[in-house]
């Protein structure tokens, strides 16, 4: 390739993307088991405390990135609703990879949990310990999650669909494996 | 733009879409534990001691009848020897905790040869917390989850007879022979007149971690300085049915009381895995500070009724060993602490007026 064709994500998006698209199915993979063991509960919570608050971190990062990239524009194949359902998805995704881990940290603090992240690291309390506020959002956490998880495979559906079906190479956009163009894409 | 896909291969590649998406599906499902529904999870151990002890909203499920207590630790500096927990420099640090009966029935009648519990959490300085839940046994019956289970519904009364089926635990006991000789060294082991005068005791193993970084597996006690008075023979419970709390009560309007932590240090061999085993007498024992309780609580009034004393809440330099129960109480405690938390709060059979008296 000698000439990177404007049609993809930035270098640093495309890093930020696939790290935090396997952060976050590790987290939800993770926090759907543990909820479940008796055995491994222990040592999952160990993981998802200060994996969540990477993630947090990992989002503001992503998103004052996003602030300072210009995006390739949608290829032509993506009819105006295919458009805006993809912006709506990534405002969405955006929106909980802020919330689920502030909902985490606000449920720990409001169960009178300490927020441990490893050896003595541990974060202050973001809100008072209160029982019915920790029930709310120990609620609203299993409810994002999900809806999380939802919206990954609507996402993941419609990148394959492109991909596989329309073939308008939706996922070169993102990929960080070399991408062969074709002669009349790169003249197009 | 590519030549188009034929009829026949587009619909292969939707089935291949669909066969990617229900993959992800059905192993998250599977992580969930939805694909095996018999499997022991918190949940089902939860619904098990609904069920054994009928439903009481707002309640622990197990450990529901207590009194909160506040007062510190004053640590001597002989722990620091062998783990670098901000809890053992000489230093005192505030606790509050919470003595209860086990069992789910928060009005429950005291009873002499109930189980005891002490749950503790010391605040420490920089913000960490050490939690611990003893009670005053000296072993515990069962060592894994699933036996728990087990135990809890083969001891459960049966509705026909309002009482245990003998049979039952029998069968059960056929099973686990270990549980049966550890029942024997509980039947042995000395019952004391009340709480204030116990011997609680952690029971699991845990591993202490020096500042060197040296491992040690260890289990720990708080042992009264209240002299051991045994169980009268009479029943002292006709009349009050809290008559082993209010003793409690009255002792710490009296003064305070008094507890050494004991730290007993495990040798190779010793099992760190299964709580039902005692170390042998012989093992080194650290007396490491001193609990002090001088004020008692109701649950009504006190945030201890909203605080999970779960045993897996270590400070740095503490971990987990390699007993299975501990992660299973950690799981079962946090089902427990979920559903209460978010239930309306009936007032605790200990009222504000019988613990301020």
């Amino acid at each position: 390739m000698s000439t990177e064709p404007r049609t993809r994500f930035a270098l640093l998006s495309r890093i930020l993307h696939w790290l935090m698209a396997a952060m976050l199915l590790t987290m939800l993979f993770i926090g759907v088991s543990m909820v479940a063991s008796l055995g491994d509960y222990h040592r999952l919570i160990a993981i998802h405390r200060p994996l969540g608050i990477s993630i947090l971190i990992l989002a503001a990062i992503r998103l004052t990135n996003r602030w300072f990239t210009t995006l390739p524009p949608f290829p032509p194949t993506m009819s105006r609703w295919e458009q805006l359902a993809a912006s709506s998805s990534e405002k969405l995704l955006y929106t909980l990879m802020f919330v689920l881990p502030l909902v985490g940290w606000g449920m720990l603090s409001a169960g009178h949990y300490p927020i441990v992240m490893f050896g003595s690291m541990h974060l202050p309390p973001i809100l008072p310990a209160h029982p019915m506020l920790y029930a709310g959002l120990r609620k609203a956490h299993t409810i994002l999650a999900f809806l999380l998880f939802a919206t990954f495979l609507a996402h993941l559906s419609a990148v394959l669909f492109h991909t596989l079906i329309v073939r308008d190479r939706l996922l070169d956009r993102m990929a960080l494996w070399p991408v062969r163009f074709r002669k009349s894409e790169r003249q197009g | 733009m590519t030549t188009r896909l034929s009829r026949g291969s587009a619909l292969a590649r939707l089935a291949a879409i669909g066969v990617v998406l229900a993959g992800i599906v059905g192993l998250f499902a599977y992580a969930g534990g939805w694909l095996s529904p018999r499997l022991l999870s918190p949940a089902s151990m939860i619904d098990t001691f609904q069920k054994v002890n009928g439903l009481y909203p707002g309640f622990r499920r197990n450990h529901a009848k207590g009194v909160c207590v506040t007062g510190y630790f004053e640590s001597n500096g002989r722990g620091v020897e062998l783990s670098r927990a901000a809890v053992f420099p000489a230093r005192r640090v505030p606790v509050i905790g919470r003595f209860a009966l086990s069992g789910g029935q928060p009005y429950v009648a005291d009873a002499p040869h109930t189980v005891r519990s002490l749950a503790i959490l010391f605040k420490l300085p920089d913000g960490e917390e050490w939690r611990t839940a003893m009670i005053n046994i000296p072993v515990f019956p069962v060592s894994t989850a699933q036996a728990f289970h087990d135990e809890l519904l083969a001891s459960a009364s049966d509705p026909a007879t309002g009482k245990p089926d003998p049979a039952r635990m029998n069968a059960f006991l056929a099973g686990h022979p270990e549980t049966a000789r550890a029942m024997q060294f509980i039947r042995n082991h000395p019952v004391s007149s009340g709480f204030d005068n116990s011997t609680y005791n952690g029971l699991n193993a845990f591993l202490f971690i020096s500042a060197r970084g040296a491992v040690s597996p260890v289990r720990w006690s708080m042992v009264p300085l209240q002299p051991f008075e045994p169980i009268g023979t009479a029943d002292p419970g006709i009349g009050d049915k809290n008559y082993l709390f209010d003793a409690l009560i009255a002792s710490i309007h009296r003064r305070p009381l008094q507890w050494r932590l004991i730290v007993t240090v495990g040798q190779p061999g010793d099992s760190t895995k299964d709580a039902r085993i005692p170390w042998p007498p012989d093992r080194r024992q650290i007396d490491v500070g001193t609990l002090t309780i001088d004020h008692v609580e109701s649950e009504d009034t006190s945030p201890a009724r909203d605080i999970n004393f779960d045993p897996l809440v270590l400070p740095d330099g503490m971990a987990a060993s390699d007993d299975p129960l501990l992660s299973a109480r950690s799981a079962a405690y946090s089902q427990s602490f979920t559903r209460r938390e978010g239930e309306r709060k009936e007032p605790s059979a200990i009222s504000a007026a019988e613990a301020g008296r």
